[in-house]
């Protein structure tokens, strides 16, 4: 099929959910109820870091209308393993010791206790009333602090791993990496200029608006039945399953709407703590978590503190680049460390890098994906000092960005080679944006640029298309819509088909009525499940054309389909008319499609912002902003431009405002939209977009995946702009008011104002 | 003869060589040639007769839908590539 | 332990309810949990998220922050009034038309705002209508569809009265 042919791929039809979703009748994790339904609520941690020496809970459980009340006692036990949740493995005790902690609580917010009753607020009420005896430890926040010699240990078995291999060095590092590439050490000696700098960013939240929500009936035959808002059914069903030690066929998990994700929805919190609440009372309990547990208990995204090194000659070619990755893993291991080590220098062609990736354990929330998870970060330190090379070179960032723009066949660090890759076409895009040669005046005002990359998961989907006699489909698929992929996936089965996307009714299925299907996640729902579904209606149409065949009495093999025609020797009838005549060939047509693609190709992602700092407050207002992305091909160019503009704002926000702000004794002092502030449509201007395609050559319409890249540059797009406007530099995010009056008193205060991009090694 | 990258961190098994050339017709054999070449590493890259958890291997740029069974040709280059724990990760 | 309850007379989307609450349960709660109009989300129940979003006696407040007892004799619309005999109001065509939505959860409550402020101002600024939903969180679509899906609701209302 050439472009021109789409008759589907590419338009705007709205959503197939979208009338639910305008009138309040859709069916969120919250909204879901059941007759004799209990009301849960979880004890949290007041401390960072304690031993439990003892729980009581007989106050609680005399509380009137209490029904049940578990502790980690109640959780079985059962020999360690490495359980799949989503893509990526953690051990089971982990699983298990985040559900409700056991002997030692690990963060603020750890669950320790869970209560079921005739109302959520009696069953808090009952919760306060259970006595728990902590040995408050000393806590280690930061990686810095959990590096130190002499850290408190938070995870008493934990050694260090080095690919595969134990060290037997105990401490807070789960793990160390290395990536090598060339001789660092000998590129940057033929380099004329060698920047090093060295930031942090600030734990962040995905800030979903939709608490996590879940309930769940230990049924009397054993059977558990859970509807939750997740993103991926059947990740809750393994890992629910695997913390109860039941075989996965007697968990059942129906998807409810999701009220945002963003990675955080992919692991679980509550599921087996309700259900054991539900096996203690016989009746199903939901939990409902306030904003403040989803701060306190749920994952946030690794704070992070890096070193970037970069040299390049005069004449602009980067020679070679180095890379000290610490990121905050929370109570357990597992920080974004690895994706943002390949992240890191993705965007450019570097024959010599040295990148080392830490994974360190503190007493803050086991972290999260957030989109394009690990990425973010890391392309904030190399953009920043990508920035002040171009600058000190006295070259154009975007033509700097350009001349050492990653291709098809340049080696990552990492390893492998990239495959066809949009790079160099987003660049150009940016370059070439009327936005980027507007004149920007005024004072205190400036303008930055950055770029960023992500991959795209490709893993297992399933989707089946059910032919209706009237020639219109069903079609079911496992993934979890966020953003209205049942339209996106519904496009490609229609286009297949020769329909329309109304002729398409798209539904999410459960684990008991659709095959496996991971996450909505890791930007692979419109490019696999999608997939899928192409897949499906390609066989439609071949379990179709033998109908045809039949019909002809001719064979199945001469009968051609061509936007909804089947053609033989002369004769044609149309998806439609054969559609009516199924019964009397056959019976029902059933098509499937179960794929797990693995060259997926990933996405490259720009922003070019326009800041004004005010001198007096240090607030920075985001005047203009464009987010250029390449979509591969862009099936609803909507929704592709809706991601492009939700993950810049995600941006933004990380940029300017979001941290978590922690007391000494690692208490989250902000743990409210009023002081852990979000963007507002009052701080933002409008958000530009220009999607570039640059045709995925696998896929069967080229699809990329867009879901994650575009969170990646705003941050150093936004300092980058900052430095601009005020001739000063950050190295830390957030870059609220209080951070950018410190560098500007800072700069002030320095012997000529002399500004803190001068230090470069030339 | 395929090409197979050998990980940073795993070159101590190599005598600092960061590529080997092997024979194999899918990954289980990469690796048993490889063990063959440089002792010690079949350890570190599989737990018993699995790949371990968070160890992925990557033929020719992509990420091995069937992991030990995945095919590999004379021109391939293989890679084994860290996983993370917990989430949502990359090829 | 539960509380003594307390029955309320309103009117809801035009009709007459009556319901029994405890002192301590908001609005928010008895719309969802007694009346079962699940529409209005919970997001934060601290009035920072406008999530909740209802009108009352023509003002737009955070459901969350209100006690249900305050709703005595009160006139509530909530998101599941706003369609009317069937079909959907202007504001909720224009959210669809603009792809305005991601996952949703935001989006009966900035219906509804966006509703309250067009009953009152046919004609608001961009400025503006970034002022009246600054109230309104959400984190998937950045605002701009959002920003323009009111616009464009705005200007289809006009047309209707003209
Ligand atoms: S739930 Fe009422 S404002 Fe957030
Ligand atoms: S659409 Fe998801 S929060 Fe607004």
């Amino acid at each position: 099929m050439s472009e021109s042919t789409y008759a589907v791929v590419g338009t705007r039809p709205p959503r197939h959910d979208a009338t639910d979703k305008v009138t309040g009748r859709a069916h969120y994790g919250a909204d879901f109820q059941l007759t004799g339904m209990l009301h849960g609520f979880i004890l949290r941690s007041p401390h960072a870091h304690a031993a439990i020496r003892r729980i009581d809970v007989s106050k609680a459980e005399a509380f009137p209308g209490v029904k049940a009340v578990v502790t980690s006692a109640d959780l079985p036990e059962s020999p360690e393993q490495m359980v799949d949740i989503g893509e990526g493995a953690m051990p089971l005790s982990y699983i298990r010791g985040n559900m409700l902690a056991r002997s030692k609580v690990l963060y603020k917010g750890h669950a320790v206790a869970a209560v079921a009753a005739v109302s959520p607020h009696v069953a808090e009420e009952a919760a306060s009333l259970i006595e728990v005896d902590y040995d408050v430890l000393p806590c280690a926040l930061t990686v810095e602090d959990a590096m130190r010699d002499g850290a408190p240990v938070i995870l008493p078995d934990l050694r260090t791993k080095e690919f595969g291999e134990q060290t037997g060095r105990p401490g807070n590092v789960a793990e160390h990496f290395r990536h090598v590439l060339g001789d660092a050490e000998n590129g940057f000696t033929e380099a004329d200029l060698v920047v090093e700098r060295e930031f942090r960013t600030a734990t962040v939240h995905q800030g979903y608006i939709e608490p996590h929500a879940t309930t769940v009936l230990w049924n009397e035959d054993g059977h558990v039945l859970v509807w939750c808002s997740s993103q991926g059914a059947f990740t809750v069903r393994k890992a629910t399953a695997a913390v109860l030690d039941l075989p996965v066929l007697r968990v059942s998990v129906t998807p409810l709407e999701i009220g945002g994700g963003f990675g955080g929805k992919i692991r679980i919190y509550l599921e087996p703590v309700a259900a054991l609440l539900s096996k203690k009372s016989g009746r199903p309990v939901k939990i409902v978590m306030s904003r403040q547990d989803v701060f306190e208990g749920t994952g946030p995204t690794p704070g992070s503190h890096m070193r970037i090194k970069m040299g390049a000659r005069k004449d602009g070619r980067i020679t070679a680049a180095q890379a000290y990755l610490a990121y905050e893993a929370g109570a357990y291991p597992g920080a974004m460390v690895a994706p943002g080590a390949m992240c890191v220098f993705a965007a450019y062609d570097i024959p010599n890098v040295v990148i080392d990736g830490y994974d360190v354990v503190v007493n803050k929330p086991s972290t999260a994906a957030y989109r394009a998870p690990g990425a973010t970060q890391a392309a904030f330190a190399t953009e920043s000092v990508v920035d002040e090379i171009a600058e000190n070179l006295g070259l154009d960032p975007v033509e700097f960005r350009l001349m050492n723009a990653a291709k098809e066949g340049t080696r990552r660090a990492d390893g492998p080679k990239f495959r066809r890759i949009g790079c160099v076409e987003v660049l150009e895009a940016m370059r070439n944006h009327p936005h980027y040669r507007a004149p920007l005046e005024g004072p205190n005002r400036g303008r930055g640029v950055a770029v960023g990359f992500w991959f795209n998961v490709g893993l297992a989907s399933s989707c089946t298309i059910s032919v209706n006699s009237d020639g219109t489909v069903n079609l079911l698929d496992g993934s979890v819509d966020l953003s209205g992929t049942r339209t996106s996936v519904s496009m490609q089965a229609a286009e297949t088909l020769g329909l329309r996307a109304e002729d398409v009714r798209p539904s999410v299925g459960d684990t008991d009525s659709i095959g496996f299907t991971e996450v909505t996640g890791g930007s692979r729902t419109t490019y696999a499940t999608g997939w899928a579904a192409v897949e499906a209606a390609r066989d439609v149409i071949g379990q179709m054309k033998e109908r045809a065949a039949l019909l002809w009495e001719t064979d199945a093999a001469s009968v051609e389909f061509d936007r909804g025609v089947f053609r033989a020797g002369g004769r044609s009838i149309t998806f439609q008319e054969l559609a009516a005549q199924l019964d009397e060939t056959g019976g029902p047509v059933v098509g499937r499609g179960a794929v797990n693609p693995s060259g997926a190709g990933g996405s490259f992602s720009g922003a070019i912002a326009d800041v004004e700092v005010d001198p007096e407050t240090g607030k920075v207002s985001v005047l203009r902003f464009t987010a250029v992305q390449d979509a591969g091909r862009a099936i609803h160019p909507s929704y592709v431009e809706g991601q492009m503009q939700g993950g810049s704002v995600q941006g933004i926000g990380w940029a300017l405002n979001e941290e978590y702000f922690m007391s000494a004794e690692g208490a989250m002092l902000n743990s409210s939209w009023l002081d852990y502030r979000m963007p507002t449509s009052l701080d933002l201007p409008m958000i530009d977009t220009v999607i570039v395609e640059v045709p995925d050559p696998e896929h069967p319409f080229g699809v990329r995946g867009v879901g994650e890249a575009n969170i990646v540059p705003p941050p150093a797009a936004v300092s980058n702009a900052v430095y601009r406007a005020t001739g000063v530099r950050l190295y830390r995010l957030p870059m609220n008011p209080v951070a950018v009056m410190e560098a500007l008193w800072q700069k002030e205060s320095e012997p000529g104002g002399g500004s803190l991009h001068s230090d470069a090694a030339a | 003869m395929a090409v197979v990258f050998i990980p940073t961190l795993l070159r101590d098994l190599t005598g600092g060589r960061d590529a080997v050339e092997v024979q194999g017709a899918n990954a289980r054999q990469v690796i048993e040639e490889l063990e063959r070449a440089c002792p010690g590493i079949r350890a570190r890259l599989l737990d018993g007769e699995r790949l371990r958890p968070n160890i992925r291997i990557a033929v020719d740029g992509r990420i091995a839908p069937l992991g030990l069974v995945e095919r590999v040709s004379p021109a391939s280059e293989v890679h084994f590539v860290v996983g993370i724990a917990g989430g949502l990760g990359p090829p | 332990m539960t509380h003594r309850k307390t029955l309320v007379r309103a009117t809801v989307n035009q009709e007459s309810v009556e319901f029994l609450c405890e002192p301590r349960q908001s609005l928010l709660e008895c719309l969802r949990d007694i009346l079962g109009l699940t529409g209005a989300k919970e997001g934060c129940n601290d009035g920072n998220c406008g999530a909740c979003t209802v009108i009352l006696d023509g003002r737009p407040v955070n459901a969350c922050l209100v006690l249900g007892v305050e709703a005595e004799g009160c006139e509530i619309e909530t998101i599941e009034g706003i369609a009317r005999a069937g079909a959907l109001h202007p504001v909720q065509r224009a959210y669809l038309e603009s792809a305005a939505l991601q996952c949703g959860f935001c989006t009966p409550g900035l219906i509804v705002a966006t509703k309250a402020l067009l009953d009152q101002e046919p004609n608001p600024s961009e400025e503006r209508i970034r002022m009246w939903l600054a109230n309104n969180l959400c984190r998937c679509t950045g605002y701009d569809k959002v920003i323009r899906a009111v616009q464009r609701a705005a200007e289809e209302m006009r047309e209707v009265r003209a």
